[in-house]
């Protein structure tokens, strides 16, 4: 029973101060004192709850030291906005670490992010001892963000991240949009996606996080977010809610 | 006494959690495996949240083959929740439901807003149940309905042991760039602390109509929240939305509860059950415990 779901031994749920937060070009990279949580592995989340609200809000680890967590926030909806205005002192509460992350045991890792999709590479670059990693941004100010990784190659638009990967065999470990993602996977190459979802609990109770693998939805939160090959379409169409517009 | 809501717990994700609850209520079983709805599933709201899951689960061949004597291994008792679009769907769930003895109570979701409508009465489907099973029976009512005690007495002569309240209500929301629903399938039902004020009315209204047990449901945070519950009428409480945003809350409320109920002079919670009710409710006794809030409270 306890091989399908990631090991819950370590999941923890504190308030923790946050110690600072910065602008990392649009982004909002906020580091919180550590607690007693375990950073868990590359490619885990954590469930951030924006102070005053109902739900949570999964992110990726992006660093982690002995003393402090840090995550890597884009404020593009409410509840991202709410988290990127926390300041330090505020208290904010952290769960996690959850999912199933990145495996780590790969011969050639090349990391490839896209926009918010680098949060997780910081951290997976310390372990993997600084591999070949490649960054792809919309604008010049989004890649003032790949200041987290020093030695990464960095690709601004108009040309993509994936224009940039070179010819070979590799094993991409990737994050980004889905787009980005899909093309990835395409290049035939082994590859880790690190998908995305909505979420309303992280850990498996509330089925929202939906992914379409081999025949049925799975929960994301359970079954990735890390995964070997990006989601199908299914083919069904959608039962509507009593009374709900035709 | 604390139980989940149905659909807000997985116990076999989360044994630790389930085993600290008095009972353990399932995600609702159909007969037909059901996909559930495409993404996305949930949205947050200022005082909610909206989901239209769409009662994914894989039906109840392999509930009953795979997933109850999981369930069965585990410390709570199981309630196992059910629905159907007709009273012989639900007739039909109980029939294969009553040969397991581990199966505690059986609730029927007739109420759930994410499915095609259910075209027979609660009634209908009450009596139906009773005649397939002699398991207890609690029924789960949306607090949408337009005359919720009248629902309750039917429900209760019809044959139910016991009435869950609520089920969320309808709700939409619209994205902030597009102004289209945020859930894929437009309109979703509605949880978490803006049901509370009436999931509370709801017990309240139909404790006053009903002999049966009550279990609160609808945006129960806190022990205060819950023991306000207990007040109207409840003698369970049910936990849904709080859980995907707190995985200690019945551990944390039961706490809380406990201290809340304490400091009004209750030595048990579900010694305060109904006093909401006061002196207008004949079934409730003015006991010693009631004359001396009033004393305290200078009433």
């Amino acid at each position: 029973m306890g091989s399908r779901f990631p090991c819950r031994s370590g999941v923890k749920r504190e308030a923790l101060n946050v110690v600072e937060v910065e602008d990392v070009g649009p982004y909002r990279l906020v580091r919180v004192e550590r607690g007693g949580l375990d950073p868990g592995l590359p490619g885990q989340f954590f469930m951030l709850t924006p102070p005053g609200h109902v739900l949570a809000r999964p992110m990726s680890l992006c660093m982690a030291s002995r003393v402090e967590l840090a995550f890597l926030i884009d404020p593009i909806g409410p509840g991202t906005r709410t988290l990127s205005t926390v300041e330090s002192g505020d208290s904010l509460v952290v769960s996690g670490p959850l999912g199933q992350g990145f495996r780590l045991d790969v011969p050639r890792p090349l990391l490839v992010g896209g926009g918010i999709g680098m949060a997780p590479l910081p951290y997976l670059v310390e372990s993997l001892g600084r591999p070949h990693t490649i960054l792809g941004f919309r604008t010049a100010w989004h890649a003032e963000a790949a200041a987290l990784v020093p030695h990464a190659d960095v690709i601004i638009e108009p040309s993509l991240v994936t224009e940039g990967i070179p010819a070979g065999d590799h094993d991409i470990l990737a994050c980004g949009p889905e787009p980005m993602l899909v093309a990835v996977a395409r290049l035939g190459a082994s590859c880790q996606l690190a998908w995305e979802a909505p979420m309303a609990c992280g850990y498996g109770a509330c089925y929202a996080c939906a992914v379409w693998i081999d025949g049925r939805y799975r929960r994301l939160c359970i079954e990735g977010p890390v995964l070997l090959s990006p989601p199908e379409q299914p083919h069904k169409r959608i039962h509507h809610a009593v009374g709900a517009a035709q | 006494m604390i139980l989940n809501a149905s659909g807000c717990l997985d116990a076999i994700a989360s044994p630790a959690i389930a085993e600290g609850l008095d009972a353990f209520v399932t995600k609702t079983v159909t007969l037909e495996p059901r996909d559930g709805n495409p993404p996305a599933r949930i949205h947050e709201t200022a005082a909610g949240m909206l989901n239209s899951i769409g009662l994914q689960n894989p039906g109840i061949q392999e509930f009953l083959a795979e997933v109850l004597p999981e369930l069965s291994t585990l410390g709570p008792p199981v309630w196992v929740s059910i629905a159907g679009s007709s009273s012989d769907d639900f007739a039909e769930l109980c029939a294969m439901l009553d040969e397991h003895s581990d199966v505690s109570v059986i609730e029927l979701n007739v109420s759930c807003p994410n499915v095609e409508s259910v075209t027979d009465a609660v009634e209908k489907i009450v009596a139906a149940s009773r005649r397939a099973t002699t398991r207890p029976i609690y029924v789960k009512l949306s607090p949408a309905m337009p005359d919720l005690p009248s629902a309750g007495m039917a429900a209760e002569c019809a044959g139910a042991n016991g009435l869950t309240l609520v089920n969320t209500i309808y709700g939409l929301a619209l994205d902030e760039r597009t102004l289209q629903p945020a859930i894929a399938t437009g309109i979703g039902g509605y949880s978490g602390p803006a049901l509370r004020p009436i999931a509370l009315a709801a017990v309240y209204a139909v404790y006053e109509s009903t002999s049966i047990p009550v279990v609160g449901v609808g945006g129960i945070e806190t022990g205060r929240h819950a023991l306000e519950s207990i007040a109207a009428g409840a003698s369970a409480v049910a936990l849904g939305t709080v859980f995907f945003r707190d995985q200690g809350a019945a551990q944390r409320i039961r706490a809380e509860l406990a201290v809340e109920a304490a400091a009004l002079g209750f030595a048990d919670p579900l010694e305060a059950c109904g006093i909401a009710h006061g002196e207008r409710h004949p079934l409730v006794v003015r006991s010693d415990k009631l004359r001396e809030i009033a004393r305290k409270t200078g009433t």
